[in-house]
């Protein structure tokens, strides 16, 4: 099946939804390839392909609702589907909370595809991961990483005429290094939507660099310091907090936004004013689908203006019932900053700490979304504006609401790829009193 | 492991979203008892075999597999969703010119496997190219065409929607009866039919159940914007319905009234507990943060277990297959060899892919090899590791210890770890004689916050509720407990470990690893243990 052009997904979704004798029917039909190849020790260990496409049927009949999926398209195939959710929805208890489908709606385009990723081969990710290899092969260092890339497409239908379709293309790589007597390591990443803006040789030389650099580690203190995120080492704290702005949690006071007394934090203060939060579908560098997934439109929304709470996330059933307009889920995150580079950052700071990555974080507290995790991969001590020596791995317990009240400068916001999140925009982050509570001997 | 994995699968089951997902096409509860024919899997398997030969691969596997789930998902008074689905596909793995290839496809026919096949091999060919030393495949014994069923009593998929919706309902009301303020409960069943057909000869066919039944509570007190939660303390098992009897025999009950559970799970009587739970942590005290001797109960250790001893004795971390992602590992080749001291005398931990109702089990792993048991760490001295087909050879062995396994047809397989647990104390102990013994400590039960650095020393581990022990005895709840540790120090501070009538397994759905990420279930065993002067930090802070 692979990827279906806009008229063969029409056929199938309009078939569909004709099928359906239920109050209403909603369908949404995805599918794509994606392609990877894996390196380690300085060899490529896995590649594959994966294709799949798949159907799936919502129906409902008053509040009861059933959802059946299938992945064969012939007329038979369709109509069992939309008879099998009929079924469902039939023994389906009453849902109290359930909410009619979207009517017709419109979207603008949102540029998610590249022709450059949707054309890549086997041969080109080989090449790519032996770009990664061969330089590292070359200084004595040793290359690990993973290059994921894919093309998919999304169409969607229901039975008050609303239809929806788009293509996209998105690929990820990372790559770390480690010194061949593993007491250094570096690391890289990047996401791009057109493979024809990434060049492996040219990212692998950061991840050499920082493998090299951080050999013989000091131990500092654990302690209160002045750290610079990198925008991958911050965006798993960011994204982290980005999952609990439910406006739901927030009115049923279990959120860190919920207010004493009741409510959520909306116009409240909560962080530095500098801190300016958004999404937005048609942003350039993170481009994502005009809809969420009841098919509402997304629009350009600001989270947190001006270190205030500018909006929260509705269900369509919790807007209903708060008497609040119907809004799309955020399909992407957008941080602003200002035009430094962290390079820039760095060269400003009298005495602190370059985080590169993060890793493990977890909620120790979500009443104050107290995260813990580590340092990895790259973390440096700076003295007098200059990377001064290689410090070992720290662990952390911090809140990223904390951390944005501690701003000291933010460099300028860029396309992250990290190990947590995705389609963010996030700047490097020059912060105060990052609390570090124990040393790692990890590297 | 990840915990947000998970709720970012409840969110999607309850939210009106209905994308298609990996977690399968929704399909309907009767067609949960049918399986495949076993002649059809054999075809399939068959033209994939044959296509991968003339191709020019010098080694296939195929795994024919239906991955069927169930979700019976509530919030407080209202069931949100109930969710069949299955995934159904083959996947296609061989080795050509010494290098791996692997290609996945849905469609059910010859043609499309034996594609699969070809692509896989094109694939590996196309690797090989760049490849500086073949894969060296350990050999293992075609064990033609056998079967195996995990060992459950009641295939809850039979188990009409009526009475699994009546279940939550009751113990959701339960809960609120009991004072919660929200109370969100779940019924999750895995049944993994998996077929394997490889070049060495073998036809396996497992057909793999799994259950978990997790519950959360909530207390709010809205005056001073306070809440909590507590999650049950049942533990995910390989076995059938006949977890949620809540037998009396399974029930491990605290001088205090704590109970925590074994092979079966009572799981209203855990959500009135849960409530109560709940209510007393809006007023327990922080903890005073210093060094404490702790008392960890199975399903607490359980994850401390897998995070600093599974995890690092995976060999590929070890050998740096996973340097990228998951991370290396501190217990290095030559540590093995020179008698690494992992833990005190007491520690004996083992890996096992045969324990009956654990997550792991099965007969045969992912590419063919016979399951079993296997020491790790022996009388506190690290052993051996875990390893597959392709890394046995690195460590000496002429077999694998049979840890391969993908989570779908379309994953390739790979290392993952097996149930590893740590053996019971040799002398009769309760919990009880260990809390009599404890001066200055803390009791932990269940799982909460976990974290531990890419080498796997550096750890931080929270739990469901804790427990203040002065002078012998169980005081009252305390809460904000965060224990850090840095592993060999950690087992080398084990000091008592309960015998075996204590016990049980903790286990969990969502092991991550790999990129392309993949999933594994897998349990731990163990007895109440005992850990003397931990460091534990006050997680209290305020946000103004």
């Amino acid at each position: 099946m692979s990827i279906l052009t806009e008229a063969q997904a029409k056929a199938i979704l309009d078939k569909v939804i004709a099928f359906s004798t239920a109050d209403e029917c909603s369908a949404q039909l995805g599918g794509g390839i994606a392609g990877n190849v894996r390196f380690a020790r300085n060899d490529i260990s896995t590649a594959g392909i994966v294709d799949n496409t798949e159907l799936a049927v919502q129906v409902a009949f008053g509040k009861r609702v059933g959802t059946a999926t299938i992945n064969q398209f012939d007329d038979a195939s369709l109509e069992r589907v939309v008879r099998r959710a009929e079924d469902l929805a039939k023994l389906a208890p009453e849902n109290p909370e359930f909410v009619p489908a979207v009517g017709k709606q419109s979207y603008r385009v949102t540029e998610t595809f590249s022709a450059s990723t949707a054309a890549l081969t086997p041969e080109a990710r080989a090449k790519i991961a032996e770009a990664s290899i061969a330089p590292c092969r070359d200084k004595g260092l040793v290359a690990a990483g993973f290059l994921e890339d894919g093309t998919s497409f999304f169409a969607h239908a229901n039975s008050n005429g609303n239809y929806g379709y788009q293509q996209s293309t998105a690929a990820d790589y990372t790559c770390t290094v480690r010194t061949e007597d593993g007491r250094g390591s570096g690391w890289v990443g990047s996401s791009v939507q057109d493979i024809a803006a990434f060049d492996a040789g040219k990212d692998v030389q950061i991840a050499m660099r920082k493998a090299a650099a951080s050999v013989d580690a000091q131990a500092l203190e654990p302690g209160k310091y002045t750290v610079i995120l990198e925008p991958a080492a911050a965006a798993g704290l960011i994204s982290f907090m980005m999952n609990f702005f439910d406006a739901r949690s927030a009115d049923e006071g279990r959120s860190f936004l919920s207010k004493q007394g009741g409510g959520n934090k909306i116009g409240e203060q909560i962080m530095d004013p500098r801190v300016n939060i958004y999404t937005d579908p048609w942003n350039p560098a993170v481009p994502v689908l005009p809809w969420d997934g009841d098919g509402l439109p997304r629009e350009r929304t600001q989270i947190i203006d001006q270190g205030k709470v500018a909006n929260l996330e509705y269900s369509r059933f919790w807007a209903g019932k708060q008497g609040k307009p119907e809004t799309a889920g955020w399909g992407n995150v957008i941080m602003e900053g200002g035009t430094k580079s962290t390079a820039d950052l760095i060269a400003g700071t009298e005495r602190g700490i370059l985080v590169t990555r993060t890793w493990y974080i977890r909620m120790v507290d979500p009443q104050t979304v107290l995260l813990t995790g580590l340092t990895r991969d790259g973390t440096f001590y700076i003295e007098n504006g200059q990377l001064k020596y290689p410090i070992k791995n720290f662990r952390f317990n911090e809140s990223p609401v904390i951390m944005l009240n501690n701003i000291d400068e933010l460099g300028r916001s860029v396309r992250v790829k990290a190990d947590e999140g995705s389609s963010m925009m996030l700047p490097p982050m020059k912060l105060r009193d990052f609390t570090f509570t124990s040393l790692s001997d990890a590297v | 492991m990840d915990r947000r994995d998970f709720l970012a699968l409840s969110t999607f089951f309850t939210g009106a979203a209905l994308s298609p997902s990996i977690f399968g096409k929704a399909i309907a509860a009767s067609q949960l008892q049918d399986a495949i024919d076993i002649a059809v899997k054999k075809r399939l398997s068959d033209a994939a075999l044959t296509s991968a030969k003339a191709a020019g691969a010098t080694y296939c596997d195929v795994r024919v597999g239906r991955y069927l789930r169930q979700f019976v998902i509530t919030r407080d008074r209202n069931v949100q969703n109930i969710v069949n689905t299955e995934s159904t596909g083959s996947g296609v793995r061989v080795i050509a010119d010494g290098a791996w290839g692997f290609a996945a496809t849905n469609a059910m026919t010859e043609d499309a496997v034996a594609d699969a096949a070809r692509q896989a091999t094109a694939m590996a060919k196309a690797n090989a190219r760049t490849q500086l030393k073949p894969v060296q495949l350990a050999p293992t014994p075609g064990v033609g065409e056998v079967s195996w069923r995990t060992p459950i009593k009641k295939n809850a998929m039979d188990v009409p929607i009526a009475d699994k919706v009546d279940l939550l309902m009751d113990v959701n009301e339960a809960a609120f009866a009991a004072g919660a303020n929200f109370v969100n409960s779940l019924l999750f069943l895995v049944n993994e039919q998996k077929y394997l057909a490889s070049s060495d000869g073998s036809y396996i066919d497992q057909d793999v159940h799994r259950i978990w039944a997790p519950i959360t509570v909530t207390a709010v007190d809205m005056a001073t914007g306070k809440f909590r939660s507590r999650e049950g303390l049942s533990a995910p098992m390989g076995l059938g319905w006949e977890y949620m009897d809540g037998r009396p025999e399974d029930k491990f009950v605290l001088s205090n009234g704590l109970t925590t559970y074994g092979n079966s799970y009572d799981m209203k009587e855990d959500a009135i507990a849960a409530a109560n739970d709940a209510k007393e942590k809006l007023k327990a005290p922080s903890v005073k943060p210093g060094k404490y001797d702790l008392v960890l109960d199975p399903n607490h250790l359980g994850l401390t277990i897998h995070e600093s001893v599974g995890h690092p004795l995976e060999l590929d971390r070890v050998l740096g297959y996973e340097a990228n992602y998951a991370g290396t590992s501190f217990a290095t080749l030559d540590k093995r060899d020179a008698g690494f001291k992992y833990g005190s005398e007491i520690v004996n931990l083992f890996a096992d892919k045969t324990q009956t109702g654990s997550l792991g089990a099965v007969a045969y792993d992912d590419e063919g090899v016979k399951t079993k048991r296997w020491d790790l760490v022996k009388d506190g001295i690290l052993v051996d590791y875990q390893t597959i087909r392709d890394q046995a050879h690195i460590v000496g062995k002429t077999e694998s210890d049979g840890c391969c396994y993908a989570d779908s047809w379309s994953s390739v397989q790979f290392q993952r770890m097996a149930n590893v647990s740590l053996a019971p104390g040799k002398t009769k102990m309760s919990p009880a004689d260990m809390i009599a013994g404890v001066e200055n400590g803390i009791y932990i039960a269940g799982r909460g916050s976990f974290s531990i650095d890419q080498q796997r020393y550096n750890a931080q581990f929270g739990g469901t509720v804790y427990y203040e022990i002065k002078n012998g005895k169980l005081g009252p709840m305390i809460e904000d407990v965060a224990y850090q540790m840095r592993t060999p120090e950690f087992w080398g501070a084990c000091s008592a470990i309960c015998d075996e009538s204590d016990y049980r397994m903790f286990g969990s759905f969502f092991d991550g690893k790999g990129q392309p990420s993949q999933v594994s279930a897998v349990s731990h065993g163990s007895s109440t243990t005992r850990f003397d002067g931990i460091n534990v930090i006050s997680t209290a802070r305020s946000l103004g």
